[in-house]
């Protein structure tokens, strides 16, 4: 199993290939390149049994992510819990739920590590020492803590207003912080001009194509833990629309591979309200996407000019899936909702992916009687500011069993 | 006007290696076509069969994305700084 089965890097446009190397943009047309595999050399290969011995971290899927041989970084990411939400079900009205729970992925707490470690590997096989990103927080952390594991040195763009705990999560693991005066949007922009000038392996730019691909990962292991299954329905947010695309990707390489029966899988995304140009363009059923200014608390979402726009539109429309967003006020609602019903606290992002399903169930978008997977991608630790006056102080007493009886009996709690 | 364009890394195989070119031009659009004049080819790079700038293709003058200005009408004026990127980057 050691041959990689990965041909090419192909244009998504032109269809133009290249070798591999950190390269991502079409030299011909500009149109974003995308890693191409000859699957037919892993037939009869890659069995359920095969990834079934192997241990529970993202590389029992390795050959179908763009690295030679063994993983050079994050050996241990990835393979998160799938849980049946039984209560959220309920609360939603809803028959067979369950949440793909990234939000403890290992090591940093976002679905970010499945891409980091397969950029971070990519990198050091390419040689490159310095790796950097551009980001909203979560992918700032991921890289910051990656680097720091395999040596290498790391430098990460952020918007200067990010929430503390993206911060302090990133800043922890001794790396390069630069804080950029504007939004995401404008750190992307300026890290595709450094790539361009430093020798550094920027995750997501210069090295994006193979950075992308670790996603696919998420989907991998939502399926095995379904029993070898895709859902019928299946709900990811959106901030690039990477992460729909690759999700999609996932269940057609697994059903090209004879892993799992098509299950006619419906891919719908999420995004909030003040950044939705993807949603949107599905709404209005367009394929063009209108670059936005942003503004929502669900900043790790808040790209305005998504680099996957076009593709995620795409795969909702011909998956059958729909795309759907929500205002602050019901991504907190939502988030407050996860962590009552399934003890899941969820970033704003988790709030933003479940209050769409709340919506896109109550249209009548996504039926009540079939499966429904909602992908949780990181975690509420990290974005404490969104919520922290909506959630009950505690109530502060004396050591005093007195004091405690009364505040009980207020409660209308009975002794024994 | 003349204003300072700086160019990606994919065209600069256009521009003899320069990563940033002088050029003249009153608006988006005419900087462009001069642009081609002095550049033979990197206005298919950068523009469709229709004139418009590509979907994978992102303008910026002094920092703003001409999408939200006036996209290839949009007014130049001397020192202005024009930015040529590849939309395709990010994720968070």
């Amino acid at each position: 199993m050691s041959e990689s089965i990965v041909r090419a890097l192909k244009c998504r446009e032109c269809g133009q290939e290249y070798d591999i190397q950190p390269t991502h943009v079409c030299e011909f047309c500009f149109g974003p390149l995308e890693v191409v595999y000859d699957y037919e050399k892993l037939e009869g290969k890659l069995t359920r049994e095969l990834i079934e011995s192997r241990p529970q971290n993202m590389w029992r899927y390795k050959e179908l992510l763009p690295i030679d041989g063994e993983p050079k970084v994050g050996a241990n990411n990835g393979f998160t819990p799938l849980i049946r939400a039984d209560r959220l079900a309920e609360a939603l009205g809803v028959k067979e739920l369950y949440i793909k729970n990234d939000s403890v992925c290992y090591p940093t707490l976002s679905f970010k590590d499945r891409v980091v470690s397969v950029a971070l590997s990519k990198a050091v096989e390419f040689g490159f020492k310095t790796v950097a990103c551009a980001s909203t927080g979560n992918l700032a952390g991921s890289v910051a803590a990656n680097a720091a594991a395999a040596g290498l040195e790391s430098y990460v763009f952020i918007p200067e207003d990010l929430e503390q705990g993206k911060v302090l999560g990133a800043g922890i693991f001794g790396t390069n912080m630069i804080g950029i005066k504007g939004q995401y949007d404008d750190v992307n922009r300026l890290c595709s001009e450094i790539a361009g000038k430093y020798g550094w392996a920027f995750v997501n730019v210069n090295v994006r194509p193979f950075y992308a691909e670790g996603s696919k990962s998420l989907g991998y292991e939502m399926m095995e833990q379904l029993g070898w299954k895709a859902p019928k329905h299946v709900v990811v947010p959106m901030a690039s629309g990477s992460l729909c695309t690759k999700v999609d990707k996932s269940i057609k390489e697994f059903i090209k591979l004879g892993l799992i029966e098509d299950n006619q899988t419906a891919v719908y995304g999420a995004q909030a309200t003040g950044c939705s140009p993807i949603a949107k363009s599905v709404k209005d059923d367009t394929d063009m996407i209108h670059p936005v200014k942003a503004d929502t608390i669900a900043k790790s979402l808040a790209i305005g000019n998504p680099a996957d726009g076009f593709y995620a539109n795409r795969v909702m429309k011909e998956s059958g899936g729909y795309a759907e967003d929500v205002s602050d006020e019901e991504v907190i609602a939502a988030m407050k909702l996860l962590a009552e019903t399934e003890g899941i606290f969820a970033e704003t992002a988790g709030g933003v992916t479940l209050g769409c399903a709340k919506k896109l169930i109550e249209s009548g978008k996504i039926p009540r009687d079939e499966s429904i997977v909602l992908c949780i991608t990181g975690n509420g630790l990290k974005t404490q500011e969104a919520v922290i006056n909506e959630v009950s102080k505690p109530r502060v007493i004396s050591a005093s069993l007195k004091e405690f009886d009364v505040l009980a009996e207020a409660d209308g709690v009975a002794s024994n | 006007m003349t204003v300072t364009v700086r160019i990606p890394t994919p065209l600069r195989k256009l521009t003899a290696g320069a990563d940033e070119v002088s050029i003249e031009g009153a608006t988006i659009g005419a900087m462009i076509d001069n642009l081609e004049a002095a550049h033979a080819g990197l206005k298919e790079r950068l523009c469709d069969e229709s004139g418009e700038i590509r979907r994978f293709v992102n303008v910026y003058l002094n920092d703003e994305d001409v999408r939200f200005l006036n996209g290839r009408d949009t007014e130049l004026k001397d020192g202005d700084e024009v930015s040529i990127v590849p939309a395709i980057a990010g994720g968070k």
